[in-house]
């Protein structure tokens, strides 16, 4: 039967929506009533059916239109993606764990043959059917990294592991929230976070990087990350900051539940098997609040989140002009009672 | 959320001689798929069951990490160390069934360099044989130089000149030959990367040479995993699971707490991946600490100790386990 | 409005002599003290195997003279230098080791070409001395504007005014500017003396 995937657009008219049943299995990132920056990281092990974990790679209602908003930007800035010379093993490593990934999950939607090192993958919603040589670039129309990755949804970085430490030598980013690959390729882990205010002074990011290199094949992790976007825009990167930025002046009571979306990142570390880098995709997941809070329990928990988040952390993603008219909005829909445990509706 | 790796029930599919010390050990996957992909460098931990006994040692995987179909270690017969050796070389034999770690790498190549020089003795060559596969396939610029003490105890000499003609450079020890460390690490150019797997005593030449050369410390790679070491038994107490235990003459202390049912995390049990650091709450006595992992620092304070290779003497010691 | 000081901003040490025979030093105007004062921790010979090359600025050419350096190159710019830095680089062996000194955008465009020959920056010894003029890229259209002094600036290419950050790019030798009043751009902040 397989997923009926939506046309829509994260630019101009903006026709992005998600089904009732895409609303149901977002995933909300708040188990309690507050949130503070945390590491959180957990195995990241199949989930239950009708979720998000479903699939360790997801693919849902969007891919396809995603697929088509990547290639867009990827067609204005080609520095999107980039990989510096020695993360081409690294890049064939990425594409064998999405070909086989996403091929196991929607084995309707995606086949993966391989004879040794003769490969075919074929895409369906794509329209694509390519026989290749892993390994020999030659036989594919980008290198390894940029070809999957124009074919998977969410944004991937590539980190190369060297003297305790991971750099970020190689990425495809495409929607991302505020940081640029361009600026960012080859810094190693602390300097690229160095902008995330508050975590520093923790050691949030000493504990997150000795966990992080000691990743090991086969046992991938994850954690959840969050900001917020005024319309359903993947691309907000700083690059375009000023043509995307004037949104953030756009927001009234009026249109708050069109506008406004909540911005969820799951992002899972993955060892790469030839290359010993690791692999972070960061998956991107947005509803709009008039989808959200069609589930009271998030409706509630939002507004106290948003209403008690340190000044910091707003400014930090970016909340600052708009929060004031959110937080109105959202107490409409709270009426003090108690929210369940747990991240899922009630 | 504690590290570690997933295990893999393998069985033996071949013992091979390769000569008077080492046996090469080949293994399958019992199901019949194929293993995990590796990268050059990387180890797996064997289980070895004997009795009532279970060791964990680390080996170097040296195939192909492009052939996944099995895996092989070579190991080196060792009379005087622990057991573990004699146990592979006496008692492993064709379809055993045994149990080993997913792959592990602490000596990963680093990618960037424009050339890879390595430097092995004796069994050290066993990293080396999985690396120069791999950079071969590639194309990668690497030269290898091997010091062995004869030619008969040469591991996979042969294989390796038949396989890379002139990047193989042999030195043996019977016939006087000493590789000219001065000259070999003046003349290489710029973005060289220098690995090096072998005796402790090799690798500290290499590494005092190559800093005081002006190597800069990023450049240069070494394995060396510490064989835990035999000592007198010691009494320790482990404050938080509440229990006091011995560690035997022939056991590392890390074995004598997993015999007590505590499993603190590990990657490779010979004192360099730092995953099985462990606090001392208080002591009586000396610390022989054997691991590559904690500052002198550690060492000299008495707040860490690495069980998988470290031992004790003295009155009394309480870890945090 | 100044942006508070992060991690990915470089941090600069004092010039220490390193072990090895081959060392290369890169310096501009104030720089050149930084050598001076380095040299009297140096031991015996050590500029034997010394090469320094200034750009000047100040008058501290006669006090490289005095170190006896092997070679004592003074080029009258960073762009006249990088041909012959390039070169030398491709020829060099491990064991050289690099100094840089002076200012800012001369220790992060030196860094720049060091780490494509494939030195690692960490091996690498630097000491800021003179202006804290910064070289900034401009995220929106990729241009480079040198010397900036003023906090925020405009961009010398595409004209929009950009908050200086403090993040920093090895790769691109440069800081980050990013648009400060993209949400409204009628808000125009003071423009105040910031990296003198």
């Amino acid at each position: 039967m397989g997923i009926t995937f939506r046309k829509e657009t994260f630019r101009d008219d903006f026709t992005f929506k998600n089904s009732p049943e895409h609303i149901r299995r977002f995933p909300f990132p708040f188990n309690e009533d507050a949130y503070m920056y945390a590491v959180n990281i957990e195995p990241h092990v199949v989930g239950p059916k009708g979720s998000v974990l479903e699939n360790l790679i997801d693919v849902d209602e969007h891919y396809v239109a995603e697929m088509q908003d990547r290639a867009l930007v990827l067609a204005e800035d080609p520095l999107r993606c980039q990989s510096l010379p020695h993360m081409t093993l690294a890049g064939w490593d990425l594409l064998e764990l999405l070909m086989e990934q996403q091929a196991l999950g929607y084995p309707e939607h995606f086949t993966l043959e391989r004879d040794g090192d003769r490969w075919r993958w074929i895409n369906r919603p794509l329209g694509i059917d390519d026989t290749f040589i892993f390994g020999d670039t030659s036989t594919l129309p980008y290198g390894p990294m940029e070809y999957i990755t124009r074919q998977s949804q969410g944004d991937f970085c590539i980190l190369d592991q060297r003297d305790g430490n991971l750099w970020m030598d190689a990425g495809m980013v495409t929607t991302q929230a505020d940081w640029s690959l361009d600026f960012d390729i080859g810094m190693n882990f602390f300097e690229w976070h160095a902008p995330v205010p508050l975590a520093h002074e923790k050691g949030i990011f000493t504990r997150a990087l000795k966990f992080l290199t000691n990743i090991q094949q086969g046992k991938p992790a994850r954690r959840l990350n969050w900001t917020m976007t005024i319309n359903p825009r993947l691309d907000t990167s700083p690059e375009n900051y000023h043509k995307w930025g004037p949104d953030r002046a756009t927001v009234t009571p009026e249109n708050v539940g069109d506008k406004v979306h909540l911005r969820v990142e799951l992002q899972s570390f993955w060892r790469l098997p030839r290359s010993n880098a690791i692999v972070f995709p960061i998956r991107c997941y947005l509803i709009k609040m008039d989808e959200l809070v069609t589930q009271p329990k998030w409706a509630r928990r939002l507004h106290r989140v948003i209403r008690d988040l340190p000044e910091e952390l707003a400014t930090y993603k970016g909340l600052t002009r708009y929060r004031p008219t959110l937080v109105e909005w959202l107490s409409k829909l709270d009426d003090g009672s108690p929210t369940s445990p747990g991240f899922g509706p009630d | 959320m504690s590290t570690g790796t997933t295990k893999l029930d393998v069985v033996v599919s071949d013992v091979v001689p390769v000569n008077d010390l080492v046996t090469r050990f080949h293994f399958r996957r019992r199901d019949g798929e194929l293993l995990p992909t590796f990268s050059g460098g990387a180890h797996v931990v064997v289980e070895m069951r004997d009795g009532d006994r279970t060791r964990l040692n680390p080996y170097s995987l040296m195939g192909s990490p492009l052939d996944t179909r099995e895996y092989t270690i070579s190991i080196r017969r060792d009379d005087v160390g622990r057991g573990g050796s004699l146990f592979m070389h006496r008692q492993v034999k064709p379809g055993l069934e045994m149990v080993i770690s997913y792959p592990v790498n602490l000596f990963s190549l680093d990618l960037r360099a424009k050339k890879h020089l390595m430097l092995a003795g004796g069994i050290g060559i066993t990293p080396f044989m999985a690396q120069t596969s791999q950079l071969a396939a590639a194309g990668g610029n690497f030269e290898l130089h091997y010091t062995c003490r004869t030619a008969s105890l040469g591991t996979y000499a042969d294989v390796l000149q038949q396989r890379y003609g002139n990047r193989v450079r042999l030195y043996h020890d019977d016939r006087e030959e000493r590789i000219d460390l001065e000259r070999l690490l003046s003349s290489q150019p710029l973005g060289t990367h220098l690995y090096v797997c072998g005796p402790a005593g090799m690798i500290n030449w290499v590494r005092d040479r190559a800093a005081s050369l002006g190597w800069p410390p990023e450049t240069v790679h070494f394995e060396h995993f510490a064989a835990p070491q035999p000592g007198a038994p010691f009494d320790v107490t482990l404050a938080v699971s509440d229990k006091t235990i011995r560690v035997g003459e022939q056991q590392s202390l890390l074995e004598a707490i997993e015999a007590a049912g505590v499993d603190p995390p590990y990657l490779c049990r010979g004192g360099v991946c730092g995953q099985c650091e462990t606090n001392v709450i208080s002591f009586d006595g000396k610390f022989i600490h054997n691991d590559h992992w904690l500052s002198e620092e550690d060492h000299r304070s008495g707040c860490k100790i690495m069980p998988c290779v470290s031992r004790f003497e003295g009155k009394s010691l309480v870890l945090e386990r | 409005m100044t942006a508070k000081t992060i991690i990915s901003r470089p941090v600069y040490g004092t010039l220490s002599p390193q072990p090895g025979k081959h060392h290369l030093f890169i310096a501009d105007a104030e720089g050149a003290l930084a050598i001076t004062d380095m040299a009297g921790k140096a031991p015996p010979g050590f500029f034997d195997g010394a090469e320094i090359v200034f750009i000047p600025g100040g008058k501290h050419i006669a006090a490289l003279e005095a170190l006896k350096p092997m070679q004592l190159h003074i080029a009258p710019s960073f762009a006249s230098l990088l041909p012959r830095l390039k070169q030398m680089l491709t020829n060099a062996h491990m064991g050289l080791r690099l100094y840089l000194a002076g200012t800012e955008g001369l220790i992060g465009q030196a860094m720049q070409v060091a780490l494509e020959a494939g030195i690692d920056h960490t091996s690498i010894e630097t000491e800021h001395r003179g202006s804290l003029a910064r070289r900034m890229q401009c995220v929106h259209c990729k241009g480079i504007t040198e010397n900036v002094t003023t906090q925020p600036a405009t961009c010398s290419h595409c004209g929009l005014l950009l908050l200086v950050r403090d993040h920093y790019s090895r790769r691109l030798a440069a800081f980050q500017g990013v648009c400060i009043n993209a949400e409204d751009r009628s808000e125009s902040p003071p423009i105040e003396e910031a990296f003198p």
